[in-house]
């Protein structure tokens, strides 16, 4: 059992980016997180961790949030006192209808493509606690946070 | 990322096709692998496929869509298929997924005979 991360830990240093739902972001986007938390001098396994879990969210994003459409996904980094790497992934889009099955190892809407149902499994297991927020319509933010070695 | 076709290449030795992928392995990227590995398969449906994944750098849950596709293409018309010498970003998200339980992972460094 994971414990709860401290959420109310003093900003340090912060970024917010915008890109738009193109699956070449999914690249982009966990290289830039990654880029802006090196600062931190995470250890090689905390940097792939970040990585995937930011790759997972941006790929939800892309593929079940805007469908066939382009919209915005907005990013928030915040590198927190006590090594703490808070990353916020916001869309716009379709929004989940059931968080608690979406979050459920290998469940998956997409049944005609390859996914694996794992994307939310994998963020939970590479940080140390997961957050999903979502209103139908409205769209859906998922918040990751992560501890960094001391 | 993978961004073409560059970064699998293959080899055929007897029935054996060995497939190598490096790189990067997403959503996007997966993609382009995904069709330039099925039509290979398709056109020859090698009794045996290796993927051989030593050089993937990142793999994230699209690279488990992307195994288990092609695991279950060959199965089809009764091919064998194994996963070869996975790379530690490989290995971490398949040991998650379980998928070691259902598809055989080769580990060699010696050359592989057809």
């Amino acid at each position: 059992m994971k414990n709860r991360v401290d959420f109310t830990a003093a900003i340090e240093n912060e970024m917010e980016w915008r890109l738009p739902s193109l699956s070449v972001n999914e690249g982009v986007a966990r290289a830039g997180v990654a880029l802006f938390c090196a600062q931190l001098n995470p250890t090689a396994l905390e940097l792939a961790d970040i990585k995937c879990a930011v790759s997972e969210a941006v790929t939800n994003c892309i593929v079940h949030a805007y469908r066939d459409t382009v919209g915005e996904i907005r990013i928030t980094v915040k590198l927190c006192e006590g090594r703490l790497v808070c990353i916020e992934i916001r869309d716009r889009g379709c929004g989940i209808a059931d968080v608690k099955q979406a979050r459920e190892p290998l469940f998956t809407t997409d049944s005609e493509g390859e996914r694996s149902g794992m994307g939310f499994t994998v963020m939970e297991s590479f940080c140390d606690e997961l957050r999903v927020s979502s209103r139908e319509g409205r769209g859906t933010t998922v918040t990751l946070l992560k501890r960094l070695h001391k | 990322m993978i961004k073409n076709g560059g970064l699998v290449t293959y080899e055929k030795k007897n029935e054996t096709l060995l497939i190598h992928v490096s790189g990067e392995i997403d959503h996007h990227s997966a993609a382009m692998v995904r069709k330039s590995i099925d039509d290979r398969i398709l056109a020859e449906r090698p009794e045996r496929v290796l993927l051989e994944l030593s050089s993937v750098d990142f793999m994230d849950s699209s690279g488990l869509g992307l195994i288990m596709g092609r695991f279950a293409l060959v199965k089809q018309y009764c091919g064998t298929f194994a996963v070869l010498d996975p790379s530690p970003a490989v290995v971490r998200i398949m040991k998650l997924a379980g998928m070691e339980r259902m598809i055989s992972v080769l580990r060699t460094k010696n050359k592989i005979e057809g």
